[in-house]
This record gives structure tokens, C-alpha cells and sequence, in this order.
């Protein structure tokens, strides 16, 4: 009798990966803004069963973040206006680290900065206490730098350069979507001596109530994440998987078949957050179902995928 | 948390009493809520706070208002139900009187007050109107409020909690409504000197604390309503801000 299961008898697909010379255990990491500083869903899971783990967007001084309302539903979506609320770095690297340390899973820190020295400084505090920085030119939520950084392909630069002049730990530099070409951006951080990039922060987007005719979020706009976001995620990512710089996909994702097609477009790590929301589990799930995905698929190493897509001639 | 909703039906216009399996030890505190899935496809959950908890079933009286609560009202018992918690810090109460003030749809998180209550209290609580009450036979010693006069007395809660405050020896005021009732509730407990704990609402995506979009302002700083409340102590907040 033929065995109609020879999925099961195949060893375990190999999970692990490499993202700008970190290994990583697996490619499922949790997303910068939506996973705090590991405690919370630290009472969901054990930690050390993510690949990594980006900690909450920090910044040289805390900061007190945006007033509420900070969040509004969209369709397979939702914006918010956190404006990088955070204890500042030296807090971080106080009260903070030390927990995401007792876990055997890399710890990437998120960094903001008004002014290219600042990006710098941070580094130069971190220094090699974090396995990577991820360096974040593209948030929407703050009235100074932020988006500002990673709109302009000469100030992307500016920054980049000057976080590698500091840095002890390989850099990874996150990009919006918010311009017209991400190429662009991304060959000027790449000259820049980036290490790696991590795409796509959120899409700025709005929301008013037809009654009131107010936007929704006290800051007018902010930024939408969700599975609405995920075409978006995986175009820019493909669009940017040319250079050859390692990857770090994020945008929408919420099932191992999406995390799939993120690395199939060439990420090399994969970000799940916005999907925690719903799930506190999800990132778990999803790690899971790249196993048995490849398992099913006959794919020995799970970093075979990065960067595997046909795409059709046209 | 998978679940089955065992009931789902109007209590009052608008109003639904759910009531579903919730396998939880410790068990929830009044004041704590949960996170629902209200179905549909909708991205993000619910917070709704516990009305009630008795032998391993959850309580939730809701105003179907949103688009998620309008979902929920229309799920049938014996559909499964998706719900995290219990979540957030409750109330905090011991044997001493209490004053329970309510508004509207922030009756029933009061009534899991009276219901776990050690000491006397009494209830204050104020709708907008006869089609909006709801709950009142839940408290054993209440006295309903309207806006306009069509059930109860005419008036607002924050006057009446004055007159007890002023004639009885209350230790405490425990209070959930819409905004403008809890500021004007904590102005009149603040000018007797009587503690007085609110359960504050925003909204939320995590639901646990590690998104921080349900901000509130409280001591000068940003609190999250679902993981640092949604009760907090009246006198930290900052109803201004």
C-alpha cells in the first residue's frame, strides 16, 4: 500500500535564516510598534520561539507620543497616531533590553532621530547591545524628521551614513512607501553603507466622521497597516530586492502563506504586527505554517524562498 | 479564547445582554473587560467590559452603536465567539460604602460592582432617556436619572451623588459613562474629598498594552487605557487634555 503521507516522513524543513549577517531562527519577526518591548505578549508566548524581535521605536530623549484618539479602523485595516511614544534609549537600554536578553531570540532596536547626529548618537549608545538597529527614516506620525528622512534619497543617505560611522551592529534602514520610487531611496542608503532595509513602514491615509466632520485621529492623519497594506508591502519589496541587500518584509502580513510570498518577493526575515492585534498568537502561527508549508512543498531550507519569484514576462 | 455565545438578546433599544462560556482562573474583577471578535471580517476586536461572572460565564451588556457591536448583536447562540481576557486593572473595593454611579451604556460594568461588593452600596444611575434604561433591577438599592425626565427623576447623576455626598458618609465613588458624566462626577467627589475611581474608554487594537493607541492622558504622562486601566483614580486624570 503506496503511503500517501511522505510529507510526515521528511525531516523538518530548516527554518533558519540570515538577515544582514543575523541569524535568525526563523524569519518570522515581530514588528516595531506593535509588539512594545516584548512584555506583553511575553504573558501570551515564550519569545524565544520568534526569529526576532524589532523593540518599540525609540528616540535620544523620551517622548510622549501623540494626543488620542491614535487609532481608527479601515477596511482590512486600521490607521494609527502613536507618534512614537517611548522612554527614550537610555531607559531602553536600562529596563528594557535586559528582559528581551532572556530570550534566546535577536533583538533589533528601532531608532528615530530629528537630525542625522542624533541617529548617530543613538547608535553609539546601543552600540553592540542590540544584534541589529533599525534605522527608521519613514515615520509618518511626527512633525520633524521621520517621513522627512526617507522621502529625500540625499538626506536617506545623510542618515545612514551616519548611523554606520557609529554603529557596533549591523544597520538595517526602514523605508516608506510614501514616494514616488523606493528604488531611489533604497540605492542611496545602500550606497550609504546600509546593511540591510526593512519595508514598508505604514501608508499615510485619513479618516473623517461624516457627522462631525472631523478626522478620526487627533493628529488628522496617520498610518495604516493591516492586510490592506500587504500588495503594497510585497510590490515595494520586489522592487527593491534587485540591489541584493538582505530584507526584512513587513506590511499586512497575517498567515504563513503571505509570509511566504513576502520572502518568495526577497525578504529574507518577515515582520508580522498589525496581525497581532487580532491575534496575539499569529506571529506563532505563522511560524508554524512556514514549517508545514515546507514541508508540503519539499523545501529542505526555508530560506530557499527568498527572492524565488517567477515573475511572468511582459 | 474560542467560546460559545449562549445568549444574545435586546435588553432595551439598542441594548444586548450576551452572555458566554469564559474559562478564566484567577477570576475577572468588576471593571476588567474583554476583547471580542465581533465578526464579519472587522480587523480589529472589541473592548467590552464585564457585566457579570458567575460559574464560568461571562456577561456583556453592549449598545450595538458601532459597526462592530452591530455585528455582535446579531450572532446567535451556539455561534462560536472569539474573545480574549479578562483584561485591564478593575475596580478596587473593600468593605466600606460604596457609591456606584453610572451613565448609560456604563451601567453594566457597575452592576459586577454590586454584585462582588463586601460593604453597602447604592447605586446612581442616569440615561438619556425611558427607551435607554436598562439594568436597574440588577442593583439592590438604586435610584434612575433621566435627562429628560421620561423614567426616574429628571436630572443628571453628578447632582445626585452630590446630594449623598453632602447628607451620607460614602467612602468612595466607583463610575463609568460617557466623559462629560465622569469629569463632572470626579469635580463633585473632588470637592468633598471622597476617592472616587473611573472607568475610562478609547479606542483600542491590541488590547493588551503593546500598541499604545488607547492613550489617555493621566498624571502628565500617556496611559494606556487597556493594560494601566481602564480604571484609574480620578484625580490623575486629565479630562482636559
Amino acid at each position: 500500500m503506496p503511503n500517501e503521507d511522505n510529507g510526515a516522513l521528511s525531516p523538518p524543513a530548516d527554518l533558519s535564516v540570515e538577515l544582514a549577517g543575523v541569524r535568525l531562527k526563523n524569519p518570522v519577526v515581530a514588528v516595531s510598534g506593535c509588539f512594545g518591548f516584548g512584555r506583553e505578549y511575553g504573558e501570551w508566548f515564550d519569545l524565544g520561539r520568534l526569529g526576532g524581535i524589532c523593540a518599540k521605536g525609540l528616540t535620544l530623549r523620551p517622548r510622549k507620543g501623540n494626543p488620542p484618539p491614535r487609532a481608527a479602523e479601515t477596511p482590512m485595516g486600521m490607521l494609527n497616531s502613536v507618534g512614537l511614544q517611548n522612554p527614550g534609549v537610555e531607559v531602553f537600554l536600562r529596563d528594557e533590553l535586559p528582559f528581551l536578553r532572556r530570550f534566546d531570540t535577536a533583538v533589533i532596536a528601532n531608532i528615530s532621530g530629528g537630525d542625522p547626529a542624533e541617529y548617530a548618537e543613538m547608535a553609539g549608545l546601543i552600540g553592540d547591545a542590540a544584534d541589529a538597529l533599525e534605522v527608521n527614516i519613514s515615520c509618518p506620525n511626527i512633525k520633524a524628521g521621520g517621513l522627512q528622512f526617507g522621502a529625500d534619497p540625499a538626506l536617506a543617505a545623510e542618515v545612514t551614513a551616519a548611523v554606520k560611522n557609529r554603529a557596533k551592529c549591523p544597520a538595517i534602514v526602514k523605508l516608506t512607501p510614501n514616494v514616488t520610487d523606493i528604488a531611489a531611496i533604497a540605492r542611496a542608503v545602500w550606497d550609504a553603507g546600509a546593511d540591510g532595509l526593512s519595508l514598508i513602514n505604514t501608508l499615510t491615509g485619513l479618516r473623517i466622521d461624516p457627522v462631525t466632520r472631523r478626522p478620526v485621529l487627533r493628529m488628522n492623519t496617520g498610518g495604516l497597516s493591516g492586510p490592506a497594506v500587504l500588495p503594497v508591502a510585497l510590490r515595494c519589496v520586489w522592487q527593491v530586492s534587485g540591489l541584493g541587500l538582505p530584507i526584512l518584509g513587513m506590511g499586512g502580513v497575517s498567515t504563513a502563506l503571505e509570509a511566504a510570498e513576502m520572502m518568495l518577493a526577497g525578504a529574507s526575515a518577515v515582520g508580522v504586527g498589525t496581525a497581532l492585534f487580532r491575534d496575539p498568537l499569529s506571529a506563532l502561527n505563522i511560524v508554524q505554517g512556514l514549517a508545514a508549508f515546507a514541508a508540503e512543498q519539499g523545501i529542505a531550507r526555508i530560506r530557499e524562498l527568498t527572492g524565488g519569484i517567477r515573475p511572468w514576462e511582459t | 479564547m474560542l467560546t460559545a455565545i449562549l445568549q444574545n438578546k435586546a435588553i432595551a433599544k439598542d441594548i444586548y445582554d450576551l452572555r458566554a462560556a469564559m474559562e478564566t482562573a484567577p477570576e475577572p474583577v468588576p471593571g476588567q473587560f474583554v476583547h471580542i471578535d465581533c465578526g464579519g471580517g472587522l480587523l480589529l476586536r472589541r473592548p467590552l467590559s464585564l457585566c457579570g461572572y458567575d460559574n464560568g460565564i461571562a456577561r456583556l451588556v453592549y449598545a450595538a452603536r458601532g459597526e462592530g457591536t452591530r455585528r455582535l448583536s446579531r450572532r446567535r447562540p451556539g455561534e462560536r465567539l472569539d474573545m480574549l481576557g479578562p483584561l485591564g486593572r478593575g475596580f478596587v473595593m473593600d468593605s466600606r460604602p460604596a457609591l456606584l454611579v453610572g451613565g448609560g451604556i456604563g451601567v453594566p460594568p457597575l452592576v459586577f460592582c454590586a454584585d462582588r461588593a463586601e460593604g453597602r452600596v447604592h447605586a446612581v444611575l442616569g440615561f438619556r432617556n425611558a427607551d435607554a434604561v436598562c439594568l436597574t433591577e440588577a442593583f439592590a438599592s438604586a435610584e434612575v436619572l433621566t435627562d429628560d425626565g421620561s423614567a426616574g427623576a429628571k436630572g443628571y447623576p453628578h447632582e445626585a451623588l452630590r446630594a449623598h455626598l453632602q447628607t451620607g458618609d460614602w467612602a468612595r465613588v466607583l463610575a463609568c459613562g460617557p466623559v462629560p458624566m465622569l469629569r463632572a462626577v470626579a469635580k463633585v467627589c473632588a470637592e468633598h474629598g471622597v476617592e472616587c475611581q473611573v472607568s475610562l474608554e478609547e479606542r483600542m487594537a491590541c488590547g493588551v498594552g503593546a500598541c499604545l493607541v488607547c492613550a489617555c492622558g493621566v498624571n502628565g504622562d500617556y496611559k494606556r487605557v487597556c493594560a494601566d486601566g481602564p480604571v484609574f483614580d480620578a484625580r490623575e486624570v486629565e479630562w482636559d487634555a
